[in-house]
Formats: structure tokens, sequence, C-alpha cells
């Protein structure tokens, strides 16, 4: 195994919209937005302490609506799971709906819908994240409950046996039902050929089956315990209530385990080249991705990480991106193409390639493209004006995200849970200002190694005769 | 749920804190005040002034979305919400696609059926340049040939997606069948046909149709006073057409009483199920909503939910909505899970909408119904100064009133049980038409 020093972890909201399991379909509103320089501004005074138990608290105070987003955050996910028990993260995340010696099952619901609020939850590999949407007057009530299945959570077959057959739904809506989904699950099976980030987050279809009520209290008693939970409270709240209601509900909880250090299988230096190919009768069009192994905020070296921020954004990240502006606009050989980093993860991530090729063009086309791209930037590097460029974009895009204090309660939550602390949140910009183009052109020489790496074809199946 | 996710990851957007600027709504957290202006030009606009954030939301709406779209030529509204940032004015798509960045706005359109609409937030001091290129966009866009192509190139991928997608397929073929013959039915998207056909010219008579001020209606919010808000409004719009050249649009019925399967090889079988509704200006139109909430409105807790998910786990997602369009109103509700349970599913639903129909409500899940649609409005609306302009827009284009954010509660309040059951009677009483898409069990 390998120590991996912890250290600062951007979240970005990738691993809660992107690669989390909810147990409830969830609209994104649109948001995110822009800024001027500004670094001289004043933010809402984050604070964060840590109760007696062990569990840390962390306030974010916005006051403009009557409006408080109260989460709770375990730092356990899909790859903290014992071997054959893929999905237990997941459907534990499910069961906790069901009640606890005090509490019936959908009780806990049914107190925020008594006020209109709103509820959900969400399993990443590495965190599971429990929220409610509510008016201010309920906080304490929330809290308590929520504190309540922490550790009093009472499990019968009559209630989960169903509640797997809902999992399978999910996992059928998202997956079975969706070739790409199908494939992406493959492509990342075979990036990871030791460490848990190559099984999927929702399980695999045959081990979800025997899942048991023994695998989830095993699970829960491992895990959710105070001392290995991030309460995170956002909104039209004052420090003193939070840090008097925390006290008189969380801080009753005892610490019920010691997780200890998380450590999982990580992975051998890669060797090979792989490709996964799907043909799927309900693919009409074809469509190429790429995957390369790349270290993650919380495993990069000084800055690397940054510096694959701004690669993914200059090289990918829109109509103005390198890959774009060739394939799609000047060579006409893709009807999309990009690429994108996921640096909030607790061991190594992944940066990746996408595009679709034209109706004249073939997946192969696009892949010379791509890595024609590829070439040419580790040739020739990226220019400081490129980097200038890219840096502004990231931090005006950045500012907005104080228009909502549930994005807010996200990203401190999922950063925290990675082993970042609030400076490292806080002097994200600061670092990112910091990168220099030939920080950017180091990290692409260092990683963007086809033996990194596994390519993806996924395509119509080929007619009959 | 998103089709072609698998196609494209999205760029995830990175937030950063330190730069955040301290955002305060002011001790007007429990009332939105907004004010009713007009513009030195005549145009009118809700508007929320506030300065505690340096930021300003412009929402705004023109009647008359895919409904206007030519017959031949659907798709076109749509393939508006890509163009129109594709260049305007003297500046090319890839310029314009530079300036907007550099600026740092965000902004969106979109197209449904009766209306096309969109919005921008943009810092206050960055909101000259950005009230310019979102006047550029409404008024001067180019439509340049290369990158209409693109766009349509995009649109064309994700249109044969949809040929092979349970719910593209089940959503179609439900528009047809509830909507038959009238413009509601045809795809919002466009079929691969009509996106081929369109070009420059179609999409250049579409903004000069829609795009006018006698179907428009704006909401703004944030650091923008009065006076500058009138000088917004007028650089904007000013300059659009007094009038749009709107098609007229007939009511519909919806068809019910049918049932349809669309035979497709894949694991879970979509289920969508449809009744005639009523519209936003009907009277009942809050009792109608309680009811709906009770049956399959609340994510964790209706009868739906119980019954179909939490006691037999037979789906992930189980729902029912109150469709209300400007010309057609509807109950809708679906689901979706394994083939060989499709059939009981659909049972299940059916008699949750069978008993609803009979008995309405009861007292409890009234009241229950009542609070939460009156604390959701503010929690789930009332929060960003995005979401405010969006309300301040909605609350325009159905006509609700200025007080209307303060009023609502006593609508709500004002529902009788007896009244509940009457609209139980008449929204769930009828033959529902049925749509699956998905395998047939041998």
């Amino acid at each position: 195994m390998t120590l991996r020093r912890s250290r600062t972890a951007l979240f970005s909201l990738a691993l809660v919209a992107g690669f989390s399991v909810a147990p409830h379909y969830q609209s994104d509103h649109w948001s995110t937005a822009t800024a001027q320089a500004a670094e001289e501004k004043i933010g809402p005074k984050v604070t964060s302490f840590f109760l007696a138990n062990g569990m840390q608290v962390v306030v974010i105070p916005d006051h403009r609506a009557p409006v408080v987003t109260h989460m709770v955050w375990y730092r356990a996910g899909s790859a903290d799971e014992p071997p054959g028990k893929s999905g237990i993260a997941h459907y534990l995340e499910h069961l906790m709906f069901k009640g606890t010696k005090t509490t019936a099952n959908g009780e806990f619901s049914s107190r925020v819908a008594a006020i209109g609020g709103q509820e959900n939850a969400f399993t990443s590999t590495d965190y599971t994240g429990y929220f409610q949407r509510i008016t201010p007057d309920v906080l304490a009530e929330m809290m308590a409950l929520e504190a309540d299945r922490m550790e009093n959570l009472v499990l019968t077959d009559e209630l989960i046996i169903p509640e797997r057959d809902v999992v399978q739904e999910e996992r059928n809506a998202r997956t079975e039902n969706n070739p790409g989904s199908l494939l992406r699950e493959a492509m990342v099976a075979a990036l990871y050929q030791n460490h848990p980030y190559g099984i999927p987050i929702i399980g695999w279809q045959h081990e979800v089956n025997s899942l048991n009520k023994d695998d989830a209290i095993a699970f829960y008693d491992k895990f959710y315990t105070p001392n290995n939970a991030i309460l995170v409270v956002a909104g039209d709240v004052e420090l003193d209530v939070v840090k008097d209601l925390a006290e008189k509900t969380y801080g009753k909880v005892a610490r019920r385990a010691e997780p200890g250090k998380r450590m999982r299988p990580s992975e051998p230096p890669p060797r090979a080249a792989r490709r996964v190919e799907m043909e799927d009768a309900r693919v009409r069009t074809p469509s190429f991705q790429r995957l390369y192994l790349v270290p993650s905020y919380n495993t990069a070296e000084d800055g690397e990480a940054e510096a694959f921020e701004i690669l993914g954004e200059l090289l990918g990240g829109g109509s103005t991106s390198r890959l774009y502006k060739s394939l799609v606009i000047d060579q006409k050989i893709a009807t999309s193409g990009g690429s994108w980093y996921q640096g909030g993860s607790l061991d190594d991530t992944i940066f990746g390639f996408y595009g679709a090729p034209g109706q004249d063009t073939t997946l192969a086309d696009v892949e010379a493209a791509i890595d024609k791209e590829i070439a040419k930037l580790l040739a020739s590097g990226v220019t400081e004006k490129e980097v200038e460029r890219t840096k502004n974009r990231l931090i005006k895009q950045a500012v907005f995200s104080q228009d909502s204090q549930s994005t807010l309660a996200r990203i401190y939550g999922g950063s925290l849970s990675l082993g970042a602390t609030i400076e490292d949140i806080e002097s994200w910009p600061k670092r990112i200002r910091a990168v220099t183009p030939e920080a950017v052109n180091a990290v692409a020489r260092k990683y963007l190694k086809k033996k990194r790496s596994v390519t993806g074809y996924l395509s119509p199946e080929k007619k009959q005769g | 749920m998103n089709a072609r996710a698998n196609l494209q990851p999205v760029k995830w957007v990175l937030f950063a804190l330190a730069t955040m600027v301290l955002v305060q709504w002011n001790s007007s957290a429990h009332a939105v005040d907004i004010k009713q202006i007009t513009s030195p030009g005549g145009i009118k606009a809700l508007l929320v002034e506030d300065y505690t954030v340096p930021l300003i939301a412009v929402s705004y709406s023109f009647k008359g979305g895919s409904t206007q779209d030519m017959p031949g030529r659907e798709g076109t509204a749509k393939l508006l919400t890509n163009t129109l940032d594709e260049g305007a004015g003297s500046i090319e798509s890839q310029a314009f696609q530079i300036r907007l960045q550099d600026n740092g706005m965000t902004y969106k359109f979109s197209a449904g059926f009766d209306e096309f609409t969109g919005g921008i937030k943009t810092l206050r001091d960055d909101r000259e340049d950005g009230f310019e290129l979102l006047r550029l966009m409404l008024n001067e866009p180019r439509f340049d040939v290369d990158p209409v192509e693109r766009m349509k190139a995009s649109r064309l991928r994700g249109l044969q997606g949809q040929e092979t997608n349970p719910q593209s397929l089940s959503s179609k073929a439900y528009r047809e069948m509830i909507f038959a013959g009238h413009p509601y039915s045809r795809p919002t998207e466009g079929t691969i046909e009509s996106m081929q056909a369109i070009g420059p010219s179609d999409l250049r008579n579409f903004v000069e149709r829609i795009f006018a001020r006698d179907n428009l209606v704006v909401g703004i919010v944030g650091a923008i006073s009065e006076k500058e808000s009138g000088e917004m409004l007028d650089k904007v719009f000013g300059g659009l057409p007094e009038k749009s050249k709107l098609k007229k649009v007939p009511e519909i019925t919806i068809k019910t009483g049918e049932d349809k399967h669309v035979e497709f090889a894949t694991p879970q079988t979509n289920i969508r199920i449809a009744l005639p509704g009523i519209k936003r200006d009907d009277d009942e139109f809050f009792a109608g909503y309680l009811v709906n909430y009770v049956l399959g409105g609340g994510s964790f807790s209706s009868r739906l939910y119980d019954e179909v998910r939490e006691k037999r786990g037979l789906a992930y997602g189980v729902y029912s909505y109150l469709g209300t369009y400007d010309h057609a109103g509807l109950v809708g509700a679906g689901s979706a899970t394994r083939a060989d349970r499709a059939k009981q599913t659909v049972d299940v639903i059916l008699a949750q909408i069978a008993r609803m129909a009979k008995d309405g409500p009861t007292a409890e899940e009234l009241e229950k119904a009542k609070k939460y649609i009156k604390g959701s409005y503010a929690i789930t609306n009332l929060d960003t100064s995005g979401k405010i302009a969006s309300v301040l827009v909605a609350i325009q284009d159905a006509d609700l009133g200025i007080d209307y954010i303060d009023r609502r509660a006593e609508y709500i309040e004002s529902v009788t049980l007896e009244d509940a059951k009457r609209i139980s009677a008449k929204l769930f009483g009828g033959k529902p038409s049925v749509i699956t898409v998905g395998q047939t069990v041998k």
C-alpha cells in the first residue's frame, strides 16, 4: 500500500454531481456564473470546529433567504466496501431512510415534507452524504433526527428487500438501459487494475442481488460514527445557535467505531495501454473516449492538480478550446470533442478525452485527431496567453458559486471529506493563479502516456449479412 | 437521466470560495419587494432591487415556442437556443464566444411548447458589456452557415440517439397519442428530417416573428436601480419590433382511453400515463395541485411512492404531475421498471388513480399537502437571484398579479376538503391513456 499525503483537495462539483448515486431523481437548476477580479472581496465567514466526540462542524452564513441547508457527510464511499459486497455503501444510503429505534420508517421524510423542505442523499466512491433544505425553525428537529440515525438505525428484511429491488431499478435506469454507461463502467474497470475505483458505485448487478441486512449493518457500524462525519450547516443561521444545537444532538452520539485512515489497494505502475470496445444494438451513433490515470488533488505533487485543472479546460473545456476548435470547427472530423479533469477524489483519478465522429468520419479518425492534438501539446506546449485566459475563466466561473447555499455546503462538505482543510478551499484561486505554462506542460508530458490509458469505442451493432 | 451523458462528459465547473462576495438579502428575507416598472421607451418589467449582492439577474420570455416552428421545420426554436450565441453584429462565432467567456456572464436560452425564454447573470461592474452582448444576441444574431451547420450536426446526433432511448421513445409515443393533430404533438427537438431542412433563413424568420415587444415579459433582480433597469430594457429590447407575428394555436383536450406499447429491447420498461387536466388559469388550479401532490407529486411522500416504491420495490422513480400548457392541461404519471414487472406497476398506478378519483385525499393528507405546497415555495424558488428573476417572469407569463407571492398561501388555504374531492373526481375519474416502451415478456 502506498501512503498518500493528505493534502489539498479542491472539491469540484464533479464528485457530487457526476459520480454520485442518489435515492431520488434530482433536478439541477442552472447555476454558476461569473465575477470580476474578486480576490479583494470579503467572503462569508466560514467557521469550523470539532465536537468532543470528533465530529467536525462547518457553518456557512447566508442570510438572504429564510432557508437552511443541513448536511452530514460520512468519510465512507464505495471504495471502502469489503470485497464481494459492491454497492453496499449506496444500498445503505437508501436504507438510512427506513427508521430507527424511535423513528418509524419514513417519519424523518415526512417531517421534512411537513414544512415544504427538500431532502436527498448521495453516494460517491469516497463519501456518502445526507441533506435537507428547510426553514430555520426546524433545524433543531432535523439535527436531532439526523443524529438519531447515525447510531440507532433499525433494519428489517420486510423493509429492506423491496429497497434492494429499488436499487436494481436505479441501476437499470442509470446503467443497464444505457450502452454509454455500460461502456464507461467497463473502461473504468479496465483503468483501475487493483484499486476499488474500478468497481461501480452502484455495485455490480450480481453482487447487489445478494446484499443483505448484515452487510448493511456491518458497513454502518464500521463507518457511521461522529468521528468519521462532517456536519455542514449553510444559510440563515447563527454560529452560536448551530454550536448549541450540535452539542445537544450530534454531541450526544458516542464514538461507535474508529475507522482510521483509509487505505485502499493501490495501483501498480501502469504498463499497458488498454482498449475496450463495445457494440450494442441500441447505439445509433458511435462515440470515442480515452481515460488516463492521473493524480487527484489529494495525491498530486504540489501544483499538479491545479495544472491539470487548467489543462482540461484549455484543451477541451468548451467551444473555444483547442480540441473543439481543431476537431469540430476547423477539420470537421467530429460533432463534439473535449477533455476533462476530475480532481476531487481521495486516490488517483481520471483525465479524460471524448469525441464523436460526424456522418462521414469514423472513430479511428476522431482518435487520430485527438492523438495529434495531444502530440502537438506534448511537443510545443501551451502558451502564456492561453493559460492566462483559462485562469481568468476558471476563477470568474467560481465566484458565483456563492449564489447558492447548497452549492457552498456541497463544496465544503465534499472537500473536507476528501481530506482538505478550509484554508485549502479558500486558497484555490490563488493556487490556480500561480500555475505557469511550464507546469501545465510538465503534467501533460508526465502523465499523458498511452500506457496510463484506456481507450473506448462505442459502436452500433454490425448488421448481419 | 440525460441520454447523452455518455457521449459528452459534462465539463464540471469548479468553484472557488476565497473569492466570495458577501451576500446578504437585506432584511427582506420574508417578503420579496417587487416593483412594476416601465422604461422610457415603454417596456414593462418587474424589478426586485437589492444592492447587497453586486450581481444582476435578468430573465425574459417571449410568448411562442416550438408551436411557432414552421411545418417541416420542427426544431427551429430549439436550434435557436444553440445559435444565438454563435456570432452577432459584426462579431463572428469564435470571437463572440471568446467575448462572452471573457466577460464571464452566464446566459441561457430555452424553448418549450409555448415560450422562448432566456436569462443572464452578470456582475454589476460588468453589466454594460453584459447587456450589450445580450442585445447583440437577441437583435443581431448572425446565423452564419458554418456555426449553424455545426450546431445542427450536434442536434442531429442527439436526435439519432433518441431513436433508441426508451424515455425519448415513450415521450414521442405519449405526445403523438395525447396531442394527436395539435402542434403539441410535434417534437420540440424536431426530427432528423426537419432538422436537416432548417437553414439560417428559418432561424432568422423565427426571430423576426417571435422576438417582439408585445409578447415579451422581463424580470430583473439585483444591484440595479429603476432608472438603470429602464435604460437596460430600452437598450436590450427596445430595438425589437413592436408586434410579434404569432400563429394562432388552437385549444386541445387531450385524448385518453387508449393504450399503446412500443416494443424495444432494453432491460427497463418506461411507463407513462395521461389524463385530461386543468390549465394554470383554472379557478381550481390549487385544488388540483394539492391532490396531485397527494397522489404522486411529493418525492418521498406520496401514495404512488408508498405503493410502487416503498411497499413493492417496483421502481426507483414514480411520479405524477399537472401539465399546464397555454392550450392544454393534463395529469401525467409515470415510472420505469423491469419488463416482467411492468404490468404490475401499471396496475398499481392505475389503482391509485382510481382510488384518488373515488375518495379524494383524506383531511389529513390535504393538510399535509397544504403545508408542503406553502412551505416549499420559498425554499425552492426564492433563494437565489436567478430563481427570483424566473419567478418574476412566471408571474407575468401566467398573469398572476404582482402580489402573487404574498397571496399564494391564501389561495392554498382556501381549498376545502370538498373542493379537493370534487377536483379529484374530475382529474382522476376518466379513463387514462397508458404508454409502455420495452420488451414484451413471453
